[in-house]
């Protein structure tokens, strides 16, 4: 179909302190739903989202920390980290949640969607992009 | 007259943490909670800011704000103090005066 369009989600905001990464979570899982070419990219703040190891029992609040391990069931394989994010925080690859998709041309390999990208790589996807939502 | 000087905001979306910092006499304690515990993370590019102001200002960080956002207390700044609600509450009854950086 000639209407499927490129959407890029650009996530800048740390979880809890406000409601931007919860709503971002639910619009993409909402685009993916009308079978839209998906993409997700954490910046800046954003790549506290996708921290392992929360816990919000303390809080009271909803944890919707695993609701990104079901993206890949939803066809959303592209999830792009910004590496001068990741830097400026102190944290690497290896702080974050194991994302994967299962690759139907491959038998279903399971792959991982977390894709570490510099500044100018994500600009250029950016570019390449139909729409970019920014949260 | 100790004061505290509280902070929920990142240090790398405001700059709550840098001014609570600046204004921070000696004696007096600063309170990381909400996404301010971001900033009790050693290995960041604010760290330094904390760990130079350590010899004069107590800084204390919230535990379930640490637990939710999937902190381990191994990464934060060494120094710091992890502390819980009801020591919270009694970090407002120690000191004179709370001011709140937003």
């Amino acid at each position: 179909m000639s209407d499927v369009k490129n959407f890029l989600y650009l996530n800048r905001r740390a979880p809890y302190g406000t409601v931007y990464a919860w709503e971002s979570l639910e619009v993409v899982l909402i685009g993916a739903a009308f079978e839209q070419d998906v993409s997700l990219a954490f910046v800046d703040d954003g790549v506290y989202q996708i921290m392992k190891g929360q816990d919000t029992s303390g809080l009271g609040i909803k944890n919707f920390s695993p609701t990104y391990s079901a993206l890949g069931d939803y066809d959303v394989q592209k999830i792009y980290v910004e590496k001068e994010s990741l830097d400026a925080r102190g944290l690497t690859v290896e702080d974050l949640l194991d994302l994967k998709y299962e690759d139907e041309d491959d038998d279903w390999a399971e792959k991982d969607s977390i894709k570490v990208v510099s500044a100018e790589e994500l600009a250029k996807l950016m570019d390449e992009s139909d729409v970019v939502l920014s949260f | 007259m100790p004061i505290l000087h509280t902070v929920n905001k990142s240090p790398f979306e405001r700059n709550s943490l840098d001014s609570a910092i600046s204004h921070a006499l000696k004696g007096s304690s600063v309170m990381l909670y909400e996404d301010g515990v971001y900033g009790a993370m050693k290995g960041t590019a604010s760290a330094d800011k904390i760990s130079g102001a350590m010899k004069d200002v107590s800084f204390y960080v919230l535990g379930p704000d640490l637990k939710a956002r999937g902190i381990d207390e191994s990464k934060l700044i060494d120094g710091i103090k992890v502390v819980d609600y009801s020591d919270f509450v009694q970090l407002t009854v120690d000191n004179d005066k709370v001011s709140a950086w937003t």
